[in-house]
């Protein structure tokens, strides 16, 4: 299949730049594969897991911690909050996560910022069953 | 005329201040490698963010209510100035040449009959800034403990940014910081963060026609927010290399000074003692010749 360009960055640093085959996406409104020549899309990301695969045989896989991703002509760029290889990542950073988030619904004084915070916390149980960690 | 004894410990306290500027030049510089790198790894995040937020501006229609970060209240009353500054000192003239230029920008502000606010980041700027501006500085961020800038100290302040914004505190944002342009050159610079300012270049260009998911409107209020930690971060870092460059090239030309004082006194130094026994000898041999 043919490559196209991708990069993965979060504030810090540039985490991933290469031609890769396809990538899953985890999407705010649901999961999607980007391939060559995708319709230029934006989105805004959960927190999920993003997997890379620069051939069949070769996948990368990172826990990103909401972001946004933008598919244009040129390629796919994903601005991670945070990106960490799923390696290294272990339940003790999923629980501060939640953590976080759980305190931001008691901080919350609008209903809005409150939902999305519930949102986020869901997201990340979700996230922490689904890899079984 | 100074004794010998006086000169020598002149001599010597030039001597021990020279060790320390050396050292924390020697210091500076391997700080300044580490804030390079890091500056420099920020700024692919920060472009594309540029990038990104200028497609979606441009593609707002006109007319249609766009959010207040990115085109402003319309009103031009209150300014919110953020002043980037070092939690240190001995960096020549860096603190105050960000100073000078925030105040300058107050001044005038206040000139024109505008209300002006002022955060500031690092413990100089408000040194600094207090002295005239004691009513306008309505916070302080002290990043004196930080160890390695990351998104969670920008993030903080950005927060905090949106958070005054939101309750109606100002209307528009300024950000100073220094810019890291060489070792030897660093340029306070200002940097209007709310409302958006969109580079008519890259907003001219030719866009593709984009998909979004979810809505412009509710992408452009999740990104909007942290676009300005973006902004606030990339400022931190440039401002932490301007800073490190700053202090090695003055800790390089207080060397130096140092090097040429000791040199000029020890010279001092060796004709006293030199005409001391010239003296001595005159005495003996005058002595030696009356009897």
């Amino acid at each position: 299949m043919p490559d196209f360009h991708f990069e993965l960055v979060s504030p810090e640093r540039l985490v991933f730049a290469g031609d890769v085959e396809f990538v899953v996406v985890p999407g705010t409104e649901g999961q999607f594969t980007v391939l060559k020549d995708h319709a230029p899309l934006m989105t805004t990301l959960k927190p999920g897991v993003i997997d890379i695969a620069e051939s069949k045989a070769l996948v990368h896989r990172y826990f990103v911690r909401g972001g946004f991703a933008d598919v244009s002509p040129a390629g796919l760029t994903i601005l991670a909050e945070q990106a960490i290889p799923l390696e290294s990542l272990d339940a003790a950073r999923i629980d501060a996560d939640i953590k976080d988030a759980e305190e931001d619904i008691a901080d919350a004084s609008v209903d809005e910022t409150r939902r999305l915070a519930a949102e986020k916390r869901d997201q990340l149980l979700e996230l922490k069953a689904a890899l079984k960690i | 005329m100074p004794s010998l004894k006086d000169l020598r410990n002149r001599i010597a306290s030039v001597k021990a201040t020279q060790k320390i500027t050396k050292a924390m030049q020697m210091v500076a510089a391997a700080k300044l490698r580490r804030a390079q790198n890091a500056a420099e790894a920020a700024r692919p995040y920060a472009e594309r963010m540029g990038r990104v937020m200028s497609a979606l501006a441009a593609s707002i229609a006109p007319g249609s209510p766009a959010p207040g970060l990115l085109a402003g209240n319309g009103r031009d009353k209150v300014h919110l100035l953020i002043v980037c500054t070092a939690e240190r000192g001995l960096c020549g003239g860096f603190n105050s040449s960000i100073a000078r230029l925030a105040r300058e920008a107050a001044n005038s502000l206040i000139g024109q009959g505008k209300t002006v606010k002022i955060i500031c980041v690092g413990k100089k700027g408000n040194d600094i800034l207090r002295r005239q501006f004691e009513r306008e500085i309505i916070e302080v961020v002290d990043l004196r403990s930080v160890k390695q800038l990351g998104f969670v100290n920008a993030e903080a302040i950005g927060r905090k940014i949106v958070s005054l914004y939101e309750a109606g505190e100002f209307d528009v944002c300024t950000l100073f910081y220094a810019r890291f342009k060489s070792v030897i050159s660093q340029i306070p610079t200002a940097l209007q963060l709310v409302p958006l300012t969109v580079s008519s270049e890259e907003a001219a260009a030719p866009q593709a026609v984009y998909d979004y998911e979810p809505d412009e409107e509710q992408i452009l209020t999740t990104l909007l927010p942290r676009n300005v930690s973006i902004q606030v971060l990339r400022a931190l870092l440039e401002n932490a290399a301007s800073e490190q460059g700053a202090r090695m090239s003055a800790m390089d030309s207080a060397s130096r000074n140092a090097g040429e004082m000791i040199k000029k006194q020890t010279m001092q130094y060796n004709r006293s003692r030199q005409a001391m026994i010239t003296k001595e000898l005159i005495e003996i041999i005058s002595g030696a010749e009356a009897l």
